[in-house]
């Protein structure tokens, strides 16, 4: 595969955000209309504690990729309510159109004591082009199991031969990290499968091997089809010193399959990494690969997570 | 372990009743408590001769970041084969409400002195539309079934300080014990208030009807004999339909003494013909809990 970069799309510091909101643009995904591509991005609010809460918004850009044309003057979906599983955020938030609906699977956060997080996937439906999401209840549609204790998040989906699929991520492990805010977590890409996107089927294991590790953290999956074959894009970083340390921080994994359920992990046949200098020179994550006009583009964030926003590179065939 | 002997649940053995409840070490230096499983072992043929209790928890904690990392509570337990199998409550601790809840399994072979969790992550946790505190989980096994009926959270109220959470009872169905298929409805109408909490929904057969003894209270103030817990009744012939009837609960708070505030956490056992119901008495058990016998039948 071979990706050529376009540079910062979307510099949420340089636009108005709604929410209160003023910097982050995280996890972009996109929805095809005919006149534009609505990006969909988490941003970040302080909420009384002075702590972040994600938040999600929209721009609208040219089906060309190249000129921003409207943020999105409201957030498209309400906080949690009170001890729900997405009370303290939502991030990232995973857009699917399907018949006249667009379906956003969620990843809420709840803040714990003993550890800084859980989160859970839920779903919400707009019946208004994407611009306000509706909640299908007030839990997830995928939280812990027996198998898969905690952290599950980080949903990519797609309706394909009338089933829905889900990559999605699960936690394995909280461990210790001295020096660090709190402990480590170390989370892995899992697939799901469902008739009504609703009540979901899972193994509960891994389906991407580790490049660096046991305590390699996988992150937000992107899938499609190109030329005969499926093919995965994600992050991974290593479980501490993450943060601050490029050497360690996320760059973009790359996976491909014949049938969509056996995958060969192979990050460098994928094509993209880190810039020399700039936006994205200390860390690459949250990779969305979306078709347009025949052509896959990728969006992605770049260093600190995404608090200078995301930026677009185009497949080369 | 210092106080508290919750949530009663009897096994049957040839010689004794084994009663596994939840009890709790000292708390924590923020007055925080986190909550195990033992048992006490009664001579089957007299319930306050008390042959044995467990020389240690019957499960561990989970690590942490899972479900059950402070508090294994309440427990049930049944016989599959030759294993015992348990389902308990595993509580987390939260930021914004005090805790959440969701409902673990584990089995024993030795047994049940100890019990091997299955999986780190629990086997009933919230979903779609019972969006948290799965918890207070009965186990049975009903035509070739097996069933489980719990509690679900329907919402949490902001009380100004803690927050206090509004329960219900549910239901589940399952053929091996691990996936449950959810009735996804309350089964018992409130009768107090609106936001009337209910908990141990404890079946049994009898007489060709299932009889459930649960206990109820006001949603908030409880912890007095003025809106404490109380138990209540319903009946049903087909699992699902159950029609409420406290009055035939056949049981109330005494004048005085351990039990005179509030009474909760039913679990009715039929052992050798007779009926006996165990539950808790003021302070959801802190003093432990007490035995009745039921006069007559249920009807």
């Amino acid at each position: 595969m071979k990706w050529t970069k376009r540079g910062l799309l979307f510099d949420p510091t340089l636009h108005t955000l709604p929410g209160g909101c003023t910097e982050f643009a995280q996890s972009p995904q996109a929805v095809v209309f005919d006149d534009v591509v609505r990006i969909y991005f988490s941003t970040r609010r302080r909420d009384h504690d002075g702590q972040y809460v994600s938040q999600v918004a929209f721009v609208d850009v040219d089906r060309d990729l190249e000129h921003v044309r409207e943020v999105a003057a409201e957030t498209v979906i309400t906080p949690g309510s009170l001890g729900c599983f997405d009370e303290h955020g939502i991030f990232p938030f995973n857009v699917v159109r399907h018949d006249d609906a667009i379906y956003a699977f969620t990843c809420g956060w709840s803040r714990r004591v003993s550890v800084p997080v859980e989160t859970a996937i839920g779903l919400a439906v707009s019946r208004d082009r994407g611009r306000t999401f509706q909640r299908t209840g007030p839990g997830p549609v995928m939280a812990a199991t027996s198998r898969e204790p905690f952290l599950v998040g980080d949903p990519f989906v797609r309706v394909r031969d009338g089933r829905w699929h889900m990559w999605y991520i699960y936690g394995v492990r909280w461990m210790d990290s001295p020096g660090e805010p709190g402990p480590a977590r170390v989370y892995k890409i899992a697939y799901a499968s469902s008739v009504d996107g609703i009540v979901w089927e899972r193994s509960g294991e891994p389906i991407v091997s580790d490049a660096i590790g046991a305590d390699e953290c996988q992150a937000l999956p992107t899938v499609f089809e190109c030329d005969g074959l499926w093919h995965m894009y994600f992050c991974y970083r290593y479980a501490t010193d993450f943060r601050a340390n490029p050497a360690r921080a996320y760059r973009l994994g790359y996976a491909w399959s014949r049938d969509g359920h056996r995958w060969i992990r192979d990050d460098q046949a994928g094509g993209i990494d880190v810039s020399p200098e700039g936006w994205d020179s200390e860390m690459l994550c949250y990779p969305h690969v979306f078709w347009c006009h025949d052509q896959a583009y990728m969006l992605y964030n770049g260093n600190a997570f995404g608090r200078q926003g995301f930026g677009v590179a185009v497949l080369e065939r | 372990m210092r106080a508290f002997a919750q949530a009663p649940a009897t096994l049957l053995f040839d010689d004794r009743v084994r009663v596994y409840f939840s009890t709790r070490p000292e708390p924590d230096a923020a007055g925080q408590y986190v909550s195990l499983g033992g048992y006490v072992d009664l001579r089957r043929d007299n319930l306050f001769d008390v042959v044995a209790v467990s020389p240690h928890p019957v499960m561990t904690l989970g690590g942490r970041g899972a479900f059950d990392e402070f508090g294994t509570y309440p427990m049930t337990v049944a016989l599959d084969g030759d294993v015992i199998r348990a389902y308990y409550g595993g509580w987390t601790r939260c930021v914004s409400v005090p805790f959440d809840v969701a409902i673990g399994c584990a089995v024993s072979r030795d047994d049940g002195v100890t019990f091997v969790k299955q999986g780190d992550g629990p086997v009933l946790s919230a979903d779609l539309n019972e969006p948290f505190v799965i918890s207070g989980p009965k186990v049975r096994r009903f035509n070739d079934r097996w069933i489980l009926w719990y509690i679900a959270g329907t919402k949490w109220i902001a009380t100004g300080g803690r927050a206090e959470p509004v329960y219900r009872i549910r239901m589940a169905t399952s053929t091996d014990g691990m996936q449950w298929t959810r009735l996804h409805t309350e089964l018992i109408p409130p009768r107090l208030e609106a936001d009337e909490c209910q908990a141990s929904p404890d079946v049994t057969f009898a007489n060709g009807k299932y009889h459930m003894f649960f206990c109820y209270r006001y949603s908030l103030g409880y912890r007095g004999r003025e809106r404490g817990y109380r138990i209540g009744y319903a009946s049903s012939t087909d699992l699902t339909t159950w029609v409420r009837d406290d009055a035939k609960a056949g049981i109330d708070v005494s004048d005085n003494g351990w039990d005179a505030e509030m009474i909760s956490y039913p679990h009715v056992a039929e052992i050798d013909g007779r009926t006996f119901m165990f539950y808790l008495g003021n302070q959801v058990g802190r003093h432990g809990f007490g035995v009745a016998e039921l006069e007559g039948t249920l009807a």
